[in-house]
């Protein structure tokens, strides 16, 4: 015990020694969280419309006037030409092209129905699927309107008609920062639980310290403890750093309890630092640790379900984010900061990531050789 | 000359001989291509609802079999209780949950009205809106199966046809932004990671005594990483058209073109940062923090640019990256030719001079 | 000197694959002895060391050190001696102190012990002042003296040096050397490998390893004469120079 007391004074010494390292636990944090959940904001609006009024009729001019009033849409063009059109979309200045025939009031007025043809820039599919869903909700408020103008009232109920309400709980505002601030949170912990803390010990083996600590009585488990845990504590306090900034520029308060948040990243940082101790034993250079941990961060935050959810993934991604421990924590956050989740609820989670940790830590100890 | 191509040669061998670090420049915008391409999607389906029926009639029995039919609804949980909702919702089991009232088949026989509640999971907004619209779709549908007979008066029909990317992949969004990041990483950090990594081993200073000019040193230096980007870019571009079919519209040789710029500029990046950073370390976090982050935010292949605040999107302009995306998306998506890209492609090439003419400067005053 | 050997070693060998790296060593070293190693770039002196050391398991062969087995009492062995290198020994990031605070708290020194011990190493290397800087402000004379007195701190009842006054000037060297013979005169057994051929003069008794095998093992006198020459450079080059193995 003695001896873990000895190493982990010298850890912090160093670590609190190192210019980049400290930079890096409060820049970190405050860029991303300052700069990123404004930056990814995946709210569609101003979805840049081109109308082609082939019509000009009364209620062409209807349609086109409560699509320019709609929030949602900004009428960018307003032409008689659907080459032009889509001339807009291809320069980027139109999202979407909604084409009026010229027959449209007439056919309407006569037979009792009308054609409308909507054309949308698919490279972005959300404001595709988005733009598209709104302007065919403006259409059909539209139709209602022109119907009621037309149909004496008291025939309206011979239809029967079904009211749908719809309710949003956890983030009534819709706000999208409160779905990424606390996913970006989980990235600041994983970040300094595993880059930071492989690069740490390679930069040992890099350096040839590493054989200084093996040739001392120092034992495996006591030189693992050493680095495990000064960033342990790092972890949680990024986490704290970044909670604070996320409740003063956000207004972001978790529901839930911050003693769940804590116990969860506590232990899901168990299992980070088992994949740095990991990947600090399988290289031998800083950039190799870099690029490696990177790389499996990567693809742990990309298929965690950060920004696009996990749901619609294929079937073998889904199966691979229950292996996957950031998509664990993301969720758990995600559960906790919105909707109020308590330890119970998250004992899975909890469980399984106790799990990774146990695994990753213990194939690095295992591996981990002081002579070989 | 001749000392030269044995510098290149050198160079060469440091990269090649490094396996892990070669495996992961080559992986990794392989791997970002097949999970961009095959995992990650905009589109919302399989998702987890609930059911809180409190009437349990033919309506309802209805209702609930055409949500299940559908390919965006999952697993339908059926609950008891108000009360239940909640906890189903904070165990994270459900993204939705549909709640008819008592009596809802006699009111809409009766009343030819009744009512339904959805409540959504608004943690992921866009989802909770797409959930909402679809299951109000559904509804409506049944609503008009259920006038049908009773003509409607005034029906307006829309078609829709999607543009330039008809199965609506994400990929076409993707890619140019995974050719964007992997140039970054390559040309930019591991450039300045090399140089950086002479400097403190000390055997930049044996170089720079050598009869040969430091610039052809540095420019050895980068020529490994500028023929790796390329190598990425044509397994990045061939992976895209072969597993992903993504096209490219228009003309191959713009597009390469416009790599090689890219590259060039990124190498420019990876000069500047070097000549600023004392230790490799800090040569990667500057890569990382300062070229890396802001490529993945400000590009817009993630992040919708326009959605960002005024400020943000007046420093997006400064990423080189952000030229690049809309240069890539234009002419390998929408088939654009250099009329269309003519004024991006000259910013670019302008940042490469300036980047260029900055960095060799520095450069020069550090050596001295 | 009592009679146990400080160090013994049986045929220990060391393979990498196809290569002997070290190839059935056997000798012994007296406790107090100050035994110098020698041995051209690639004939095996490190891979031995480094086996000694506990640095890296032996293929087969035997070996005690300090009375422990090396095979099965590695950790042992490890309390009971110390070890500084040329490539580092003590943290650059840290100062005197803390660097002396730390290896004397790893091996067991008590907070009491650590700080008189660091007390008297500043005394004598008149280094007092510079407690407080952290080592890589300190010239490399000064470092490699340092590391010295911080590998003898717990009293190891041996000390593995490789290669310990590289780069140095010769009055360090000279003032290394005091203090390996101070070291020596206090029982300790003093291992060092070395090229300085001056050196290998100062030790009671010098082995030389040519390709993985030890070539000669006597008191540099007698080598001397063994071979005819004036001293021990010459020793080394007619050794050196039927040796299979090199840098090349």
């Amino acid at each position: 015990m003695r001896t873990l007391r000895f190493l982990l004074e010298k850890e912090f010494r160093q670590i609190f020694r190192d210019p980049a390292i400290l930079r890096l636990i409060f820049i970190m944090p405050a860029i991303q969280l300052l700069v990123l959940p404004l930056a990814a904001d995946y709210e569609v609006k101003n979805i840049s419309i081109s109308v082609v009024d082939q019509d000009r009729s009364s209620y062409s001019r209807q349609l086109v006037e409560k699509i320019s009033a709609s929030s949602y849409f900004e009428l960018v063009n307003y032409t008689s030409s659907y080459t032009q059109a889509l001339e807009d979309v291809e320069d980027d200045k139109a999202d979407v092209v909604l084409q009026i025939p010229s027959s449209f009031e007439r056919e309407l007025v006569r037979e009792g129905k009308g054609e409308l043809f909507m054309a949308l820039n698919a490279i972005n599919g959300v404001k595709a699927n988005l733009g598209g869903v709104y302007l065919r909700s403006i259409i059909n408020d539209f139709n209602q309107d022109i119907r009621l103008t037309w149909v004496q009232p008291p025939r309206q109920n011979l239809q029967p008609q079904i009211q749908v309400t719809s309710l949003n709980w956890f983030n009534p505002l819709l706000n999208y920062q409160y779905f990424m601030v606390p996913g970006i949170l989980v990235i600041l912990v994983t970040l300094v639980g595993s880059f930071l803390s492989a690069l740490n010990i390679v930069k040992e083996k890099e350096i040839g310290t590493i054989e200084q600590i093996n040739v001392t009585p120092i034992r495996k488990y006591q030189f693992i403890l050493g680095k495990l845990i000064p960033f342990w504590i790092l972890g949680l306090v990024v986490l704290t750093i970044g909670m604070i900034l996320a409740r003063l520029f956000y207004g972001i308060i978790p529901e839930g309890s911050l003693f769940t948040i804590y116990i969860f990243a506590a232990v899901y940082l168990l299992s980070v630092l088992g994949l740095g101790l990991l990947i600090s034993t399988y290289t031998e250079t800083q950039q190799q640790a870099m690029l490696i941990s990177f790389f499996i961060i990567m693809i742990f935050i990309l298929l965690g379900g950060l920004y696009t959810s996990i749901d619609s993934m294929p079937e073998w991604a889904r199966i691979s984010t229950k292996f996957n421990p950031v998509a664990y924590f993301i969720e758990v956050m995600r559960m906790v900061v919105l909707k109020g989740s308590t330890l119970y609820d998250i004992r899975f989670h909890l469980l399984t990531v106790a799990g990774f940790g146990i695994f990753l830590n213990s194939w690095a100890v295992l591996s981990y050789k002081k002579r070989n | 000359m001749k000392q030269f191509l044995y510098f290149i040669r050198k160079e060469f061998y440091h990269l090649l001989r490094d396996r892990r670090t070669l495996f992961i420049l080559f992986g990794m915008p392989i791997t970002q291509i097949l999970i961009f391409g095959f995992a990650l999607t905009n589109e919302v389906k399989n998702s987890a609802i609930a059911i809180l029926d409190n009437s349990k009639d033919e309506a309802t029995a209805a209702i609930i079999h055409q949500l299940e039919a559908s390919q965006y609804f999952d697993l339908l949980l059926n609950i008891n209780s108000n009360a239940e909702l909640e906890s189903t919702f904070q165990q994270g089991k459900i993204r939705m949950a549909v709640v008819f009232p008592e009596q809802f088949q006699r009111s809409l026989l009766h009343n030819n009205l009744a009512q339904v509640q959805l409540i959504a999971d608004a943690t992921d907004p866009n989802v909770a809106n797409t959930l909402t619209t679809y299951a109000t779709s559904i509804i409506m549908d049944y609503q008009q199966s259920l006038s049908n007979g009773i003509p409607i008066p005034l029906m307006v029909n829309t078609e829709m046809r999607m543009l330039y990317n008809p199965q609506m992949k994400g990929s076409y969004n993707f890619v140019p932004g995974v050719m964007a990041m992997v140039l970054m990483l390559v040309g930019a950090m591991m450039t300045s990671i090399s140089i950086v990594r002479e400097k403190e081993l000390g055997t930049m200073e044996v170089i720079l005594v050598s009869p040969i000019v430091p610039m052809r040193i540095i420019i050895a230096k980068m020529i490994p990483y500028l023929i790796l980007s390329m190598v990425n870019i044509a397994s990045i571009l061939l992976l895209s058209v072969y597993a992903l079919d993504v096209p490219i519209r228009g003309s191959l040789v713009l597009l390469v073109a416009e790599c090689f710029l890219f590259t060039l500029t990124a190498l420019a990046l990876g000069l500047l940062i070097s000549s600023v950073s004392g230790s490799q370390q800090v040569a990667m976090l500057i890569s990382l923090m300062g070229l890396f982050l802001p490529t993945i935010m400000f590009s817009g292949f993630m992040f919708p640019v326009e959605n960002m605040p005024i400020p943000l999107q007046v420093l997006s302009n400064l990423v080189p990256a952000k030229w690049f995306y809309y240069i890539v998306k234009d002419v390998m998506i929408k088939g654009t030719g250099l009329k269309t890209v003519w004024m991006e492609t000259l910013i670019l090439a302008g940042m490469l001079v300036v980047l260029l003419t900055v960095s060799i400067r520095k450069f020069k005053v550090r050596l001295e | 000197m009592s009679s146990q050997p400080s160090i013994s070693v049986s045929k220990l060998t060391k393979r990498f694959g196809d290569f002997t790296a070290v190839d059935e060593i056997t000798f012994d070293v007296h406790q107090g002895e100050i035994f110098g190693f020698l041995g051209a770039n690639g004939a095996g002196k490190t891979t031995a060391m480094r086996m000694l050391c506990g640095l890296s398991l032996p293929t087969s062969g035997t070996a005690t050190v300090a009375g422990f087995d090396l095979s099965s009492e590695p950790e042992q062995i490890k309390k009971s001696i110390g070890y500084m290198s040329q490539k580092f020994s003590l943290y650059e990031d840290l100062t005197i102190r803390e660097n002396s605070r730390f290896y004397g708290g790893i091996y067991g020194l008590k907070d009491q012990q650590i700080l008189q011990r660091t007390q008297e190493m500043l005394d004598h290397l008149k280094l007092e002042s510079q407690a407080d800087t952290l080592v890589k402000s300190l010239p490399l004379g000064w470092k490699q003296k340092l590391s010295f007195a911080v590998a003898l701190m717990h009293d190891p009842k041996i000390v593995f040096l490789d290669e310990p006054t590289g780069g140095v000037d010769p009055v360090t060297r000279r003032e290394f050397w005091t203090m390996i013979y101070a070291a020596a005169d206090r029982g300790t057994t003093v291992f060092v490998t070395t090229h300085y051929m001056d050196e290998a003069e100062y030790c009671d008794r010098v082995s030389i390893m040519v390709d993985g095998k030890v070539q000669a093992l006597d008191t540099p006198s007698a080598l001397s004469k063994q071979f005819g020459t004036k001293g021990m450079t010459e020793v080394f080059i007619q050794l050196a120079r039927k040796a299979t193995r090199s840098d090349n």
